[in-house]
């Protein structure tokens, strides 16, 4: 189901959407030389006691008990140690939540990047009131989208304008494609 | 292709914010709880995005939310309109998106078949 990092990183995002984030960061780092992909994200939502973070890391916890966090932790926790990586989250209540996870680049079981592109223009279309701050590097080239930058360039016209749209589509297609494939 | 080409966007598109500002027409929210995701939200909350852009309706927005707790159905789509009942769409696939918006969006008639509640 989840066979995407970018799918799981919709889904870390869709979280902290809903713990009403209004800045997230989302970095994803590729080391060829170690072999590694870290990804670290960070957001400012209303973050999770203790005893919320040990429970959302738990695969079952949370479907029916009404929590908004669901399977999606502990299905990216899985992916992360599947591949012989490294899984942490940290929390406090009204600080947000920080996740990184590392995934083995050469481990037959690492799922692809995947759209991450999508990933990127879904979470900033459909959440204009959310800055989202995306870095994607690969040993040292780096792509960095952040929407405060953006926002501040539009001065007022929202990211969801059809023609703020077409240009975020063709610039994530002419500088993120590349790196990517 | 640079961010500096958003200036011009803005300054072409500042005429039409005020508009937006009173209000979108219609606004469209896609469930992207984890089921969601998992059933191809993403690329249905894209093919909207896509769709609007390319049709250039500036007075219709898409926006997302978490689960909706029907994980059988997803990924599901609410269509709010002004002054005409909420209708909430199931099973939602990239095709049935651009269906909705030619349809239910510009044409004004809901896809009946396509509905699975309205409020």
């Amino acid at each position: 189901m989840m066979d995407e990092i970018s799918s799981h990183i919709m889904d870390i995002a869709a979280n902290a959407i809903t713990a009403k984030a209004k800045h997230i960061e989302i970095s994803i780092m590729v080391d060829t030389k170690k072999s590694l992909t870290t990804l670290f994200f960070k957001d400012d939502g209303i973050g999770m006691n203790d005893e919320m973070v040990k429970k959302v890391q738990d695969p079952f916890f949370s479907t029916k008990t009404g929590k908004k966090v669901g399977l999606g932790i502990p299905l990216l926790k899985g992916t992360a140690e599947t591949t012989g990586g490294t899984f942490s989250l940290t929390s406090e209540l009204g600080k947000g939540v920080e996740i990184q996870a590392s995934f083995r680049l050469n481990h037959p079981d690492l799922p692809p990047i995947g759209k991450l592109k999508d990933t990127i223009l879904v979470l900033v279309v459909g959440n204009p009131e959310i800055d989202f701050a995306f870095r994607y590097a690969v040993d040292k080239s780096e792509f960095i989208f952040d929407t405060t930058i953006i926002k501040g360039l539009l001065d007022g016209v929202p990211v969801n304008h059809p023609e703020v749209v077409n240009f975020i589509m063709n610039y994530l297609d002419e500088h993120l494609q590349n790196q990517i494939d | 292709m640079n961010l500096e080409e958003l200036k011009k966007i803005r300054e072409k598109a500042q005429k039409d914010v005020e508009l937006r500002q009173k209000g979108s027409r219609i606004r469209i929210v896609v469930g992207m709880g984890t089921s969601g995701i998992a059933a191809g939200a993403r690329d249905v909350l894209k093919a909207f995005v896509e769709e609007i852009s390319r049709r250039n309706l500036n007075d219709v927005i898409v926006t997302q939310t978490g689960e909706r707790g029907l994980a059988s159905q997803e990924p599901m789509v609410e269509v709010f309109e002004e002054g005409k009942p909420v209708v909430v769409y199931g099973n939602i696939t990239v095709e049935k998106a651009k269906r909705l918006i030619a349809e239910h969006v510009v044409n004004g008639n809901p896809v009946s078949e396509y509905a699975i509640e309205v409020m």
